[in-house]
């Protein structure tokens, strides 16, 4: 049930990206292009997505289960970091780059020839190169430091 | 600055969003989980019992959107300008970068930002900033 509501999710989230603009490369930088030829169509799928968020938030705040008696996994961490930034940092300049972010590439792969696959497959790696790092001995303890 | 009002389309980026918030609302209120992309993909390369089979079965919702989204509506065209190499390098920035950032534009952008979360405020102000940054070298200082 909780397989069959995620692939629900899934597909209506892709369904919002194809609609809203956001898995058009050439639109993502348009927004991104501040100095040239400004396209602010992608700050209402934002605008949009977080209004309903904010109500959805609010009524998941007020419940210890989800309705298919799950746990809520509500991330709890405060810290700001070097992580944080810095990995934000990092994901923006390839986003402006090559104008995929994380979703986006995945709704892409079936319809949009070989490069979002190229995008996604190095995307991935460079996930599985974090995970790699996060386990050299000693990873952690500079972390904290 | 000058607004490209030819590709202006603030009805169904707006549309497009409420949709992902809906997604977004039953994730969260359903199954206790963050539509958070980065976060659900790069969960599966370090697998737990009983959390593998959500995880795939929503990025096969998300791979398979085109085809829902084509039952009713012709697919709309997209523009990739990024050649083979570009991809590649901002691709594994992206890996990396939304990885050690805890989240991407769905985590960071759409969930911490509608709960109300100070860090995701900080991660979304760092992605945008240099999304700008990087569009403006390429296009304006480099281009």
């Amino acid at each position: 049930m909780q397989s069959m509501m995620a692939f629900v999710t899934g597909l209506l989230f892709g369904v919002g990206l194809i609609l809203s603009g956001m898995s058009d490369p050439s639109k993502v930088i348009g927004f991104l292009d501040v100095a040239g030829l400004w396209n602010p169509s992608l700050a209402f799928v934002m605008g949009g997505a977080v209004l309903v968020g904010f109500l959805a938030f609010q009524l998941a705040a007020k419940r210890p289960k989800a309705l298919l008696g799950d746990v809520m996994r509500i991330p709890t961490a405060t810290r700001i970091d070097r992580r944080l930034v810095l990995g934000g940092l990092t994901f923006g300049v390839g986003w402006g780059l090559a104008g995929y972010c994380p979703g986006p590439a995945l709704v892409s792969l079936a319809s949009g020839g070989s490069k979002p696959w190229l995008f996604a497959v190095a995307m991935v790696a460079g996930m599985a190169l974090f995970e790699i790092l996060e386990r050299v001995p000693g990873a952690r303890e500079r972390r904290v430091a | 600055m000058t607004i490209d009002w030819a590709n202006f389309t603030p009805g169904s980026s707006l549309a497009g969003g409420v949709l992902i918030g809906v997604a977004t609302a039953m994730l969260l209120l359903f199954n206790g989980r963050l539509a958070g992309i980065s976060g659900i993909v790069g969960g599966l390369l370090r697998p737990a019992k009983g959390d593998v089979g959500w995880r795939i079965a929503f990025v096969l919702g998300l791979v398979l959107a085109p085809a829902a989204f084509g039952l009713v509506a012709p697919l709309p065209a997209v523009r990739v300008d990024a050649d083979g190499a570009v991809l590649v390098i901002a691709g594994l920035l992206v890996g990396v970068g939304t990885r050690y950032g805890s989240g991407c534009t769905s985590g960071h952008g759409v969930c911490g930002l509608s709960g109300g979360s100070p860090r995701s405020l900080v991660a979304t102000a760092a992605f945008m900033l240099a999304g700008f940054a990087t569009v403006f070298v390429v296009r304006h200082v480099v281009g």
